[in-house]
């Protein structure tokens, strides 16, 4: 167990506080709200002399992940940051980042897309970047923040594993915000976290080729033996959260439940409106409902058995999206959520909102609405989108 | 020619760090210039390739051709992953956990260069990277099918610029790439071509020796795009440089030196004819473009003795 004191510390402080823990080699970032404070500190820590890395102050964000790829592929453990718009324009060098089997880990702050624009908080940048092939992990708080950054290099950096991870942390609800947090020791971080050794580096010594390209009778068994390798990260990715949890006494898993026990309706959330969910599900549970909270901590993988163990008893199951497909089916989560659970026998009801978009702040009440009309919603099989906290 | 064969082992690096065997078009310039800049780099060195002709052509996968760690991700990017290899490398080094210090190469094609990937090469160079980045300018998207680029000289007829009964093929002066690379004020920068090929190698040498950002842009005659015969890719080389429409020069921190002069260019109707992509041009264009390359060289001849 960690002995150390809290301290009060700013989520992106947080992570940039784990990277720097995790003496990181190369970080190569570009500025964009509100990822910035990470990056910003990193900067401050290599200028000060508090971490020996390279920073790179890459010119935009495509090029910051496109030299994440050189400096992974050369051995170094390697960070950026980014969010919103950042991510997006990165899109088409994170297929490559995976692909290549790239450990990097990246910091991102969610964030609404344009237009209009828009520099709050939602997930529209996290479900665009879904099928990636990234490891992404979900923090709901600064300490998760601090905790899944280095759970992020253990993971992503383990010769089994070799996948680059996504730690999410919500726009300004997250990174913003100051909270008491525990940190670690150096010597601690150490213990857990050994020295990236990449199988195959560019090393002229050892000429590999990286980055062949596939004819059509082969671009299939690359994605497939891909597709393979990343869901048979489960098992480690657990084994993480359950060491870690010896370190710092903390355990994580790919799906968490708050007061679950007998619920027969059960709210479902991704990031940090968990914890506002957890309030409303204290105020419904001291009313007598029977009603609880499933999160998503592993959002890819994707967690298909815990998820279906986690909802097996409920009737109602009511979803937060914090994302819209337009025209599409009722949010990212809710339509996942939905395919894992169709070929189960017994299944709940399913009902999905969607709200706290572009940083529209979300309530107790607004939770507590969402229950009672996902309840009828659900019980009529509805397939409509509905918009909490929404005029018009 | 044949006395030349007898000197040349003794002058160049026996050993290819580009492997025969690789899918390039016969009479491929771009692939001569490519395995005499590998020579002339060895063994010791990373590369960094962008989509495009060199890239397709060396790595189907499972074969190579690469002797040297090489690697490819995307058409913009090879200067961007190039400048994380270079900082990884020099952090790794300083931190003791890696001791190869290889020299780092990012190359792609005009397009690569001059349009998609302008904007990753001037952030690596304003950064200050340690590294040599190569253009092979073969004056057009060949890869895709010869569409146009900024590199496309004035009046040339590609798949995007055809030549028609209103057009004359490509409507704009090429990019002037080498004094883009001087405008970021590295310390080396050099135009080169595969037709003097000592002279190419010299200037890799040199690019290498330089700390910092180094720049040489190759011009790379393609038969299936410039529309001539495959026997006449060196031909074409020497041509555009005797003609004054490629002249070969280095700028090294700051000051021009023509590396090959004359004294009097060709008439531009040598280098043009030739070539099926300028069929098309009357008269009065040849002229202009005749009138241009004057004007350029004249430019460039002010610079040198500046």
């Amino acid at each position: 167990m960690n002995k150390t004191a809290m301290t009060g510390m700013e989520g992106s402080l947080a992570m940039a506080e784990a990277v720097r823990l995790a003496n990181v080699d190369v970080v190569a970032a570009y500025p964009i709200t509100p990822q910035t404070h990470i990056v910003e500190r990193l900067a401050e820590m290599v200028a000060n002399g508090e971490l020996n890395a390279a920073y790179i102050p890459v010119e935009s964000e495509h090029s910051a992940m496109s030299a994440c790829l050189g400096s992974s592929a050369a051995g170094a453990r390697t960070f950026t940051a980014t969010a919103g718009q950042g991510l997006e324009l990165m899109h088409e060098v994170l297929y490559v980042a995976s692909g290549l089997r790239l450990p990097i880990v990246m910091g991102v702050a969610n964030r609404a897309l344009s237009c209009p624009l828009s520099v709050w908080g939602d997930h529209s940048d996290v479900m665009s970047v879904r099928d990636t092939g990234w490891i992404q992990i979900f923090a709901e708080n600064g300490q998760q923040a601090f905790d899944l950054t280095l759970c992020g290099f253990r993971i992503g950096e383990n010769e089994k594993v070799l996948f680059p991870v996504m730690v999410h942390i919500d726009g300004f609800h997250v990174s913003h915000v100051v909270e008491p947090l525990y940190l670690l020791e150096q010597k601690q971080v150490d213990s857990f976290l050994p020295p990236f050794k990449h199988p195959f580096p560019l090393d002229p010594d050892n000429p590999v080729t990286v980055g062949a390209f596939a004819v059509p009778i082969l671009y299939t068994e690359a994605r497939k033996s891909m597709e393979n390798a990343l869901r048979s990260t489960r098992p480690f990715i657990s084994y993480v959260f359950d060491e870690f949890a010896k370190l710092s006494g903390r355990q994580y898993k790919p799906v968490e439940h708050y007061r679950t026990e007998d619920a027969d309706t059960l709210l479902l959330t991704m990031g940090s409106y968990s914890e506002i969910a957890m309030e409303a599900v204290d105020q419904l549970r001291d009313c007598g409902e029977k009603v609880g909270l499933i999160r998503i901590r592993l959002w890819r993988p994707f967690p298909f058995g815990e998820l279906r163990q986690a909802v097996e008893n409920c009737q109602t199951l009511v979803v937060l999206d914090r994302c819209i497909s337009p025209a599409g089916p009722p949010g990212p989560v809710c339509s996942e959520v939905k395919a894992a659970l169709y070929s189960q026998k017994k299944r709940p009801n399913v009902a999905g909102f969607i709200g706290g978009l572009g940083g529209r702040d979300l309530y107790v009440p607004e939770f507590i609405q969402m229950v009672e009309r996902g309840r009828v919603i659900a019980a009529q099989g509805g397939e409509e989108i509905e918009m909490i906290g929404v005029r018009g | 020619m044949e006395s030349f064969a007898v000197f040349v082992p003794r002058l160049v690096p026996q050993k290819d760090y580009l492997a025969p065997g690789h899918r390039a078009c016969i009479g491929c310039g771009e692939a001569l210039a490519l395995r005499l800049v590998m020579k002339a780099l060895g063994r010791n060195v990373i590369v960094s390739n962008a989509t495009g002709c060199m890239e397709i052509i060396s790595s189907p996968f499972p074969t190579t051709s690469w002797r040297v760690p090489w690697i490819h991700t995307l058409f913009e990017n090879a200067a961007a992953v190039a400048s994380g290899i270079e900082a990884a490398q020099k952090i790794m080094n300083e931190k003791g956990s890696r001791t190869n210090m290889a020299k780092v190469v990012a190359m792609g094609g005009d397009g690569a260069t001059l349009d998609i990937g302008i904007q990753a090469l001037s952030g690596a160079w304003e950064r200050g990277h340690d590294m040599l980045y190569v253009c092979f300018d073969n004056e057009a998207y060949m890869n895709t099918g010869i569409q146009r680029s900024s590199g496309t000289p004035f009046g040339a007829a590609t798949t995007t610029s055809p030549a028609g009964k209103v057009s004359i093929g490509q409507s704009t002066w090429k990019k002037n790439m080498p004094s883009i690379a001087v405008a970021h004020d590295i310390p080396y920068v050099a135009t080169a071509c595969p037709s003097y090929p000592f002279d190419l190698m010299e200037k890799v040498n040199k690019a290498v020796a330089t700390k910092g950002p180094s720049y040489l842009h190759v011009l790379s005659p393609c038969p299936t795009g410039w529309r001539h015969g495959g026997d006449l890719s060196v031909k074409m080389g020497r041509l555009a440089v005797e003609t004054g429409v490629f002249p070969l020069y280095e700028v090294v921190n700051g000051k021009y030196k023509l590396t090959v002069d004359f004294p009097k260019l060709r008439p531009v109707t040598d280098y043009l004819t030739p070539q099926g992509r300028f069929r098309h041009l009357p008269k009065d264009e040849v002229e202009r473009i005749q009138k241009g390359v004057i004007r350029e060289y004249e430019k460039l001849k002010k610079k040198v003795e500046a």
